[in-house]
């Protein structure tokens, strides 16, 4: 540590000792000591220092010069990027912390530096996740792999891709290949894992390795089995990747060795340690974390030392967030149909309240939320409030405001989450809570439920291409389908399906760990974390109302000439998840229920926690298309709904109703998360602007109250999206959200655009 | 002009006897989840079926024959209600609109009893064309009143509505007697409604009205012109136009002028003496 001491240590700072017993360095002066002092822990720095704002959001500062320019810049470049696929590509160098020269966006204006490439928007090939993934990305876009790298990631370097094909089964292969699991992360990286970056900032790397060294030696046991072997070499890596960090800021000319002094050095600490893991991991979800309040402890000191000023504030967040937009992944054109556009989900997570009742909203919760303002509405940063009801209320009507204007924030129920997670977690992607530097999850996509209960009804074979997938189980002969029976082979599957599901998972994770193994997201964490095994399930809407349809109408099956159920004729009507019917909406509590317990049966790589989502981003689209007829009357390739929203059009009682059924969904059942998407146009929600914000709050609280998780919300209005498909150009930054995730609407496929103008868009009166 | 329905003998002020208290029940058209837009907060509302006038822009024609409704006890709206009771809090509540709810004043009384006891919030939504006596007993248990005036001048309010103008003032003034809290509405149809002389004298008598709150302009809309075609009947005002911005401004500025010294949002069509609305929130 001695080496990073800064050598003027100020009075204050000499009140209490450092961690090693030496005085205290200059990056601590003024704060208050505890356990944070004598070990890593964050949670508890934040806790004793931070400065809780229940003010309104008039204190906040427009746009400087300096980033209306810098972000003009950024424009054009997103402008070249749009017409050309992307920008530029590095297609030799494989991606590292340290494989880039420094990369500016405009060196004389910015306050924030570091670019993942040594150019702004240029992407890196990162083939450790897979090497073929990495070349038709590339063909793609016209750009051809480096022979010699191919050469090294086909001959002499094995990737994560390849592992996992080594070792699946022909079951999983036919799984995937019929689309009844599906997203799975084996051919990319996983992502969904969230860096304490904040702890660069705070402890400083040297710090940090200390620490890791520690852990080392407390490994060194009894038993070298081949769990602590394998800790023991991921300590090592992580290590070394620390070491890179610490090189790569140097090569921007700074020293990351020492703690942040300064509000300034702790945005730009925070951001070289997410650079870091934004350079070497193309995760499928690189989340921030959370940390706006822990920068504000920062701020809050240069205040008071008269060395900042709100102004130079909002624009340090301003080019931090710049930056943070500005993440950049080579995938290929599938991937991006997939999820609309290039999805990065740097998720950071704002407000919440803490364990003691104090609100964990400061001034810079609002001042990451004002650069929607600042800089345009935009995916990204996915912008996440976590919403208690005892929020201050100056901060949600704010919130609520920013939603009206920009479509771009998420909503998670912080009420919710807090007991589980305490109150240091933060959203990795859309939904997924971890507590952060605590806590990793093996990110596992998602089962299409629909088509499990089609293969139910047809004894395992694939409603659209006749073949035998899941096991040959006796099908549904009648022509009528009768509730007892189907549910009783629908159990059979999806018990089947569970254990297909995890097996595959276990594959996935084992070779990511082996091949792809994050070093520097990992080496902000504790020695031992909470793993959890993250399953999800598409299609709940769909299962639910055609089991509901089974259950109290009458439903035909229509068989082709290979006696294969392909479309069913539905007589009489049925109760419709999204209406706040209980008949109904208890049949989705039970799926979620059902699939979870499954998943529950089976052993977990690295005795990971089996949790499960209700989550699909855009990918509904793509699964609608992939399933054939339902025994709810949607017929093939109709989209699903989103996440766990309710079919479109079947909610026929108000927005509120439709949100009441959602919010009955158990969490503690599908605690990797249960999105929902909530539509609605500007004037539905009240007529003047100040009853459209407190609407809007009262709505957040209701949902919430009533436990409901996840709330996108989108306040548009049809016209403006069908004027945006025609006229892209003058929409460059129109946002929104979709499940869990917002995206830039021109960048959506024409299909995605008209299943969002489709969807249940609230107008009634 | 010519196919507007007659009222029908039987709509008189009266309404019918009265059912017993145990088994109130009555005739809805539908419910609303997420009521924005009438009263205060997120409401719960409660279309009741059946009206005694013929508004010739009228947007819910499919709610005037109390026979063609949906009979529901007090019971099961009130289970249904509780439901939402995490989103109705106060501002918000139960809003009983129509249709027009005084012609089953027995039933919105004991709707808003009911609402009373579980403290939600009650609003009013009525032309208040009633006899008075049947307008008090569902006052007893209302917390704001919607008051719909289409016209101040009396011809032109029987020519909208097909009833007369007396019984909706006499309602008014009851209102202000009693410091009952109301907002006023008044649908602007051009070509019909828009008249600033009418508009003028209706202003100025809002303006003299202590208990009124809120001013509410509506602009006309033909949302519920395809509900006139499906039940076979001739819509009049097929080739008129909704109201400009301009002109829902310039009636604004109106009944502003005859309410000075009180808030308003004047693009909005709404003025307000309340703190909710008249919070300035304009985009940045």
């Amino acid at each position: 540590m001695s080496t990073v001491m800064s050598p003027v240590a100020t009075t204050e700072a000499k009140s209490f000792t450092g961690f090693t017993g030496a005085p205290v360095n200059v990056g601590w002066a003024g704060f208050k000591p505890g356990a944070w002092t004598q070990e890593i822990n964050v949670q508890d720095f934040i806790q004793r220092n931070y400065t809780p704002y229940a003010g309104n959001a008039n204190f906040l500062s427009a746009a400087s010069d300096r980033t209306q320019t810098l972000w003009g810049q950024v424009l054009e470049l997103m402008q070249a990027e749009r017409e050309n696929g992307i920008l530029d590509v590095d297609t030799q160098v494989p991606t590292g912390i340290t494989a880039h020269a420094p990369g500016y966006l405009n060196r004389e204006l910015e306050q924030i530096v570091g670019l993942q490439t040594d150019r702004p928007l240029k992407r890196a090939i990162m083939p450790l996740g897979g090497i073929r993934v990495v070349e038709s990305g590339l063909k793609a876009y016209g750009y051809e792999l480096d022979p010699q790298t191919r050469e090294t990631f086909t001959k002499y370097r094995k990737t994560h891709n390849d592992g996992v094909f080594d070792a699946y089964t022909r079951e999983m292969r036919l799984a995937r290949h019929s689309g009844i699991i599906t997203g799975l992360p084996d051919s990319y990286g996983r992502g969904r894992i969230i860096g304490d970056y904040r702890r660069v900032a705070l402890y400083g790397v040297d710090r940090l390795i200390e620490d890791k060294k520690a852990q080392q030696t407390s490994l060194e046991v009894d038993v070298i089995d081949e769990a602590v072997i394998q800790q023991r070499e991921e300590i090592s890596e992580q290590i070394r990747a620390l070491l890179e960090l610490k090189a790569m800021a140097a090569s921007y000319g700074f020293e990351l060795g020492r703690p942040a002094s300064t509000g300034q050095e702790a945005v730009q600490w925070t951001y070289f340690a997410y650079l870091a893991a934004v350079k070497e991991q193309n995760g499928a979800a690189m989340s921030l974390g959370r940390v706006s309040t822990f920068l504000d402890i920062y701020f809050e000191r240069d205040l008071r030392n008269g060395t900042a000023t709100e102004a130079s504030l909002q624009e340090l967040i301003d080019h931090f967030v710049m930056k943070l937009r500005m993440v950049r992944f080579l995938r290929t054109p599938d991937y991006n149909a997939l999820f609309s556009g290039d999805p990065t989900w740097v998720t950071e997570s704002i407000g919440g309240m803490g364990a003691d009742g104090r609100t964990l909203v400061t001034k810079t919760s609002f001042r990451f939320l004002q650069t929607l303002y600042t800089l345009g509405a935009a995916p990204e940063p996915n912008l996440t409030v976590l919403w208690s009801e005892a929020l201050p209320a100056p901060f949600k009507q704010f919130c609520a405001q920013v939603s009206a204007d920009t479509s771009s924030v998420q909503y998670e129920n912080d009420d919710l989450m807090r007991p589980f997670w305490g109150d240091d977690y933060a959203i990795a992607c859309c939904v997924s809570a971890m507590r952060v530097g605590k806590q990793m999850q093996f990110f596992g996509a998602r089962v299409n439920l629909a088509k499990c209960l089609l293969y139910a009804i047809n004894g395992g074979k694939d409603e659209k291409s006749g073949e035998q997938i899941a096991p040959a189980f006796a099908p549904v002969t009648g022509d009528y389908l009768d509730h007892a029976e189907v549910m009783t082979k629908f159990k059979q599957m999806v018990a089947w399906l569970a254990k297909t599901y995890v097996n595959t998972l276990n594959v996935i994770h084992y070779m990511h760990d082996k091949y792809c193994y994050e070093r520097i997201e990992m080496a902000l964490h504790d020695r031992d974390i909470l793993r959890t095994m993250a399953c999800g399930i598409a299609g709940l809407s769909v299962v639910t109302d055609a089991l509901s349809a089974i259950q109290f109408a009458q439903v035909k099956v229509i068989r082709n000439e290979q006696g294969l159920a392909v479309d069913y004729e539905i007589d009489g009507d049925f109760p419709k998840y999204g209406n706040n019917d209980d008949q109904v909406d208890q049949i989705a509590i039970e799926l979620v229920e059902l699939f979870m317990d499954e998943i529950r049966k089976h052993k977990t790589y690295r005795n990971a926690v089996p949790t499960q989502s209700v989550l699909t981003i855009t990918s509904n689209v793509v699964y609608g298309k992939k399933t054939g007829n339902t025994p709810d009357g949607r017929k093939a390739g109709e989209p699903f709904a989103p996440g766990a929203n309710p079919m479109h059009g079947r909610d026929t009682k108000g927005a509120i109703a439709s949100l009441a059924s959602v919010s009955k969904l158990p969490y503690q059942h599908a605690q990797d998360g249960i999105s929902n998407t909530f539509s609605i146009v500007p004037t539905a929600l009240g007529k003047t602007e100040g009853d459209r914000i407190d609407n809007l709050v009262q709505m957040l609280d209701g949902y919430f109250h009533d436990h409901g998780h996840h709330l996108n919300v989108n306040v548009l209005s049809r016209e403006t999206l069908l004027d945006a498909m025609d006229h892209p150009e003058q929409y460059p930054q129109l946002t929104i959200r979709v499940s869990g995730y917002a995206v830039n609407f021109i960048k959506l496929t024409r299909e995605q655009q008209l299943d969002v103008i489709n969807r249940t868009f609230h107008e009634q009166f | 002009m010519t196919a507007i329905p007659p009222t029908p003998s039987s709509y008189c002020l009266l309404p019918a006897p009265l059912p017993p208290e145990q088994d109130c029940r009555g005739f809805i058209h539908s419910v609303e989840t997420c009521g924005t837009v009438d009263g205060p907060g997120l409401r719960f509302v409660i279309f009741v079926q059946g009206c005694p006038l013929r508004c010739l822009y009228c947007h819910n024609p499919d709610s005037r024959n109390s026979e063609d409704g949906k009979e529901v006890s007090v019971e099961a709206l009130i289970n249904e209600i509780q439901h939402y009771a995490s989103y109705i809090r106060p501002p918000g509540g139960v809003t009983v609109s129509g249709g027009e709810p005084l012609m089953q004043p027995q039933f919105v009384r004991e709707i808003f009893r009911r609402c009373r006891e579980l403290g939600i919030h009650t609003a009013l939504d009525t032309s208040g064309y009633t006899q008075l006596e049947t307008a008090i007993a569902v006052l007893e248990f209302t917390d704001l009143v919607l008051l719909d005036i289409k016209s101040f001048d009396p011809t032109l309010y029987e020519r909208v509505t097909h009833v007369s103008l007396e019984p909706t003032l006499a309602f008014v003034r009851h209102l202000e007697a009693i410091h009952k809290p109301t907002w006023i509405r008044f649908v602007l149809v051009p070509g019909l409604t828009d008249d600033p002389q009418n508009i003028a004298a209706l202003a100025q008598f809002v303006g003299t009205l202590s208990n009124v709150e809120r001013v509410e302009v509506l602009p006309f809309h033909k949302m519920g012109e395809y509900k006139w075609n499906m039940l076979g009947l001739d819509y009049a005002l097929k080739e008129t136009p909704p109201p400009t911005p301009e002109q829902i401004q310039q009636v604004t500025e109106i009944f502003q002028r005859s309410r000075c010294n009180r808030d308003s949002s004047p693009n909005s069509g709404v003025l307000t003496t309340g703190s909710r609305a008249s919070r300035s929130l304009d985009g940045m």
